[in-house]
């Protein structure tokens, strides 16, 4: 239990870090900047109360803004992904997947399944950042642009993380 | 009460869901608009520096267009000279004629400038440190500017007469007839005249100039000249349409007015609005 604790914390810290500090920098002609940070949700085990995924998405979205002086922004949009997330995997997953003990990764629920958890979650969160920050409709399909392109970007990133760190 | 319990506690996840939401809007709306404001002061030094620069290089392209402005103005000032010499004789003779102490000019120059919003700004490379304080009206070589609102320690700016926000009290020169002139948004040659009744005679061509009424300019500083004019019926007074005598597209020499009295006059006008 404890170590599990120090685990996800250590996540959390570095998927920060990586954020703030490198990410963060990508800008790709001004659209692409991906958000890998989110993948800290993606990854919390099943049996996380309900309530602890608000907190935990919010104090994620909470550090972001501070580094990058957006102070609400992320915030709101990681709650907001948070709060999904449930409803999301009582979608997609089929009895199955519910008897699996392992917390979600792409190895133990399948490439399909992480795949479709990941795309929803991830095009929420992006589409729900990109349209608060900019705090209007008016370029609605400049908005949509980029959260779309981001998205990619950022699904490819879980994708390789996946592969290259979490092979258990 | 339980009842009310039980609703909370069964829809927890959702209510914490929108409160936490909410704090994020808050903050967003906040510390965001906070930023934004901050952001802009903070860079105003920077941007004005940065519009210097630009305007340093490009002044060089202006140097003759500066030139016969100057000379004309040398023309015009030594005009006036000449009648204030007839003035030292009258002010020898009548103690109270100080009309030359009461303003002061202090030249600036023109390092941003905007002609086609709705709003009009005009920045320029004098500030605090110049002694330059806000309501300082800005004449051109040509005629009336506009006013300063914002001054930083290196740089003031201020809406331009092309500036919705903003009027200034004029007169035409050949009768005294006052009204306030203010732009009306379309182009920037040319701004509306109000207030003058029907019976006044007016002809194309009459001069506009300031009336004098304001602390912020002298009088008889040139606005313009009377393009057109009509009168709309079961309206009172005259719609002029005035052609401003200043090319907002091209100035870049300044002066700011100072008015040495200002706070003895505006004390005194406070004391009639407060009856």
């Amino acid at each position: 239990m404890i170590r599990d604790l120090l685990k996800y914390l250590f996540m959390f810290v570095i998927l920060v870090l990586l954020q703030v500090l490198l990410l963060n920098n990508i800008q790709f002609s001004g659209y692409v900047n991906p958000y890998l940070y989110v993948l800290f949700i993606l990854l919390l085990p099943f049996d996380t109360p309900k309530y602890l995924l608000l907190i935990l998405g919010f104090l994620l979205g909470l550090s972001i803004d501070i580094f990058s002086n957006t102070p609400g922004i992320h915030a709101s949009s990681t709650t907001f992904m948070a709060f999904l997330r449930p409803y999301i995997i009582e979608l997609i997953s089929t009895r199955d997947n519910l008897e699996v003990t392992a917390p979600p990764r792409l190895k133990s629920m399948g490439a399909g399944w992480f795949l479709r958890y990941t795309v929803i979650l991830v095009l929420a969160h992006h589409l729900f950042l990109f349209f608060i920050e900019a705090f209007t409709l008016s370029g609605f399909i400049h908005t949509l642009l980029r959260s779309l392109l981001s998205s990619v970007f950022t699904i490819i990133l879980i994708l390789i993380s996946q592969f290259l760190i979490f092979k258990e | 009460m339980r009842s009310l319990l039980h609703f909370l506690a069964r829809h927890s996840f959702l209510l914490l869901f929108l409160v936490l939401e909410i704090v994020s809007l808050i903050l967003i709306v906040n510390y965001n608009n906070f930023q934004r404001v901050k952001f802009l002061n903070s860079s105003n030094q920077f941007t004005g520096s940065l519009y210097e620069m630009s305007n340093n290089f490009t002044n060089y392209f202006h140097l003759n267009r500066v030139n016969e402005e100057l000379a004309a103005e040398n023309a015009q000032l030594r005009t006036q000279l000449q009648q204030y010499k007839l003035h030292d004789i009258i002010s020898e003779v009548d103690s109270s004629y100080r009309e030359d102490t009461i303003y002061q000019f202090i030249p600036a120059k023109v390092i941003n400038n905007s002609v086609n919003k709705r709003f009009n700004y005009v920045t320029l490379n004098k500030g605090k440190l110049d002694s330059i304080e806000p309501d300082m009206g800005i004449i051109g070589p040509n005629g009336i500017v506009g006013v300063i609102n914002n001054v930083s320690d290196h740089y003031s700016s201020g809406p331009t007469i092309l500036n919705k926000r903003w009027g200034v009290s004029a007169k035409i020169k050949k009768n005294n007839y006052f009204g306030p002139i203010s732009w009306d948004g379309q182009d920037y040659q040319h701004a509306e005249l109000k207030e003058i009744p029907f019976h006044v005679q007016l002809s194309v061509g009459d001069t506009v100039i300031t009336s004098g009424h304001s602390a912020i300019f002298p009088e008889g500083i040139l606005i313009g000249t009377i393009e057109s004019f009509n009168h709309k019926s079961g309206a009172n007074f005259y719609e002029i349409n005035v052609r401003l005598s200043t090319n907002f597209k091209t100035i870049s020499h300044v002066e700011l007015v100072k008015h040495n009295f200002k706070e003895e006059r505006k004390q005194l006008e406070e004391l009639n609005s407060d009856d």
